[in-house]
């Protein structure tokens, strides 16, 4: 299986996000950079679908040369290669979506796994953008019941089941009130939910070997995609503070407070 | 007139998922803004009774898309199909609530409609064609004011946001309509249901949360929740060590909830979690460790062991009653 997967930079889930006074953005300063982790997820299931079906693990980002630690960060944990798509200024999700179609087009992976969303701008539109854009199947939110603690997890096991004769894959989806399975013709779209699975480590013999495996470089004018946005965004705040609230010595005072101050029992 | 279309959402069990109701709201809050009339829809196996319960909204028109084929919710049948009803409808405005199906459906519709999204807006600015949706980045932490700028413009609505459309506002138009059907490369298999007698999280007025502090142990927190008719919610590490089911899960990247009363037992607070319920009107944290963040964002805190305080805030409840 050739399997293509996204690896974008983000602010760690960790930091502390300040906006700027003038809300015209977030301020930098401090801030530390990870791929994104449901990316992170994506990355692992890719690798556990190539263990188990042989192939290769292409791994995606998009942005200035900085991207390139998120890309080295994937091939130390296994991946194959590296196709870093160069271009600084804003980006929409139809300007990332449109480059990830063209990339797909290029290397035509069996499958593309994408984290369902971004934890900085939470759109979670690209892989289902894509997927309509490439006229291909998509399994969003993929999931699984078992605990990180099973047997399961502890082998390693992909929760994306390739079918018998090799041509689609089952993905059981976390929805509202249950879990959806769907089963999605080859080449498809899977975005990752959170317990997916368990990212590992890159080990560091890993990240000696990621330093020589190759980084492609490409470029929207390259790839023919016009990437000027359409969502604007024209101011960020931060939410209303809420008023700071007070430690109450036992039960009873509590009760009384839920009772006669907030009045909500 | 430009169109507002808000998409409604039948349930696997047949019935109008409810938070279809606070879109109608947000539907309606744009329509006014926009100088747009309200248009909704709704597509499955057989819509009727839900098309019925919808007539009441305050719609203009309610247009109902019946076919075998719509029987399992997929993106890949239910996106071409609205597709064409929106572009017959020369709609300008496409949403849907940010349920699991909102947010698979609408940016493939929105893909097929060369139309830029918001997901999750949580509230509505600017007129005419000038519309601004304000919706959260970084888990909450930001919140930013968005304009698309593409002729078709789709959106997701944050249920808890909006208030519930109500009925009894008049009778929309009934409009029945033949879906366009296109083949799908992928398909159902089944549907599991996590059926719990509880109230559903999203709709609760009392929210009950436990986090790592109950290592497991959930007897209280629903002993607690069953006498108050609340819904029972958790942290994501509770969810992640499999100690309660997924859909438990209230933060960032797990439900998003805002009841009257949320009751955090043993959570320390982390920003995931607390994007999903920041916007409760009263939070209590039980914690028994003083610094814990979760204590920053309570209107009461008690710095106490969960199961403590938990067996004795039923009984002094029970006082009450």
């Amino acid at each position: 299986m050739k399997i293509l997967v996204t690896a974008k930079r983000v602010e760690d889930p960790e930091s502390k996000i300040k906006v700027k006074p003038d809300g015209s953005g977030i301020v930098q300063e401090g801030l530390k950079y990870k791929i994104n982790p449901f990316d992170e997820i994506g990355v692992e299931e890719g690798l556990r679908l190539v263990a188990k079906h042989q192939g290769e693990v292409v791994v995606v980002s998009i942005g200035g040369k900085e991207v390139q630690e998120q890309l080295r960060h994937a091939l130390a944990m296994g991946a194959h290669r590296a196709v870093w798509v160069n271009h600084t200024g804003p980006l929409d999700q139809l300007g990332i979506a449109g480059l990830l179609q063209k990339v797909a087009e290029k290397e035509k992976p069996d499958l593309v796994v994408l984290g369902k969303q971004s934890i900085d701008d939470d759109q979670n539109q690209v892989g289902q953008y894509l997927a309509e854009f490439l006229g291909w199947g998509q399994a969003t939110f993929a999931s699984k019941v078992e605990s990180l603690e099973s047997a399961e997890e502890k082998n390693k096991e992909p929760a994306v089941k390739l079918t018998a004769d090799k041509k689609a894959v089952q993905v059981v989806r976390e929805v509202d009130n249950g879990l959806a399975t769907v089963e999605c013709q080859l080449p498809a779209v899977v975005t990752t939910d959170l317990r997916l699975n368990q990212p590992r480590y890159a080990s560091l013999p890993g990240i000696m070997k990621a330093k020589s495996k190759p980084i492609e470089e490409l470029t929207p004018a390259g790839l023919g995609v016009d990437v000027a946005p359409k969502i604007q965004v024209l101011k960020l705040a931060s939410p209303p503070a809420r008023k700071a609230g007070i430690k109450v010595p036992d039960v009873a005072t509590l009760v009384d407070k839920l009772r006669n101050e907030a009045k909500v029992v | 007139m430009p169109i507002v279309l808000i998409v409604a959402e039948q349930q696997p069990d047949g019935n109008l998922r409810k938070a279809s109701l606070n879109a109608i709201t947000a539907g309606k809050q744009l329509a006014d803004k926009a100088g747009a009339e309200l248009h909704i829809a709704i597509l499955g196996k057989d819509p009727a009774k839900v098309a019925e319960e919808l007539k009441g909204t305050g719609a203009k028109a309610v247009h109902v898309g019946a076919a075998a084929e719509l029987e399992h919710y997929l993106a890949e049948t239910y996106a071409p199909a609205l597709a064409a009803l929106a572009t017959e409808l020369k709609a300008d405005f496409v949403g849907m609530a940010s349920t699991a199906q909102g947010k698979d459906l609408m940016p493939r519709l929105a893909a097929r409609l060369k139309a830029a999204m918001a997901t999750d807006i949580t509230g509505l600015g600017g007129s005419g064609a000038d519309i601004i949706f304000h919706r959260p980045m970084w888990a909450g932490n930001v919140f930013a004011e968005v304009k698309l700028n593409t002729p078709v413009k789709v959106f997701t609505v944050r249920a808890t946001e909006f208030t519930a459309a109500a009925g009894g506002q008049g009778a929309a138009e009934v409009k029945t309509f033949a879906p366009k059907i296109e083949a799908s490369k992928t398909k159902f298999v089944e549907f599991k249901e996590v059926k719990s007698a509880r109230p559903e999280l999203t709709e609760a007025r009392v929210v009950i949360s436990g986090g790592r502090g109950t290592k497991g142990d959930f007897k209280e927190i629903e002993a607690l929740a069953d006498d108050l008719g609340a819904a029972v919610g958790a942290s994501r590490a509770v969810c992640d060590a499999g100690w309660v089911p997924n859909d438990l899960q209230v933060g960032q990247t797990g439900k998003v909830v805002a009841p009257a009363l949320y009751i955090a037992a043993g959570i320390s607070g982390a920003i995931q979690h607390l994007a999903g319920m920041k916007s409760s009107k009263t939070i209590v944290a039980i914690n028994k460790d003083a610094e814990a963040p979760i204590f920053q964002v309570a209107d009461y805190g008690i710095v106490a062991d969960l199961f403590k305080v938990l067996p004795e805030l039923r009984s002094e409840l029970q006082k009450l009653k």
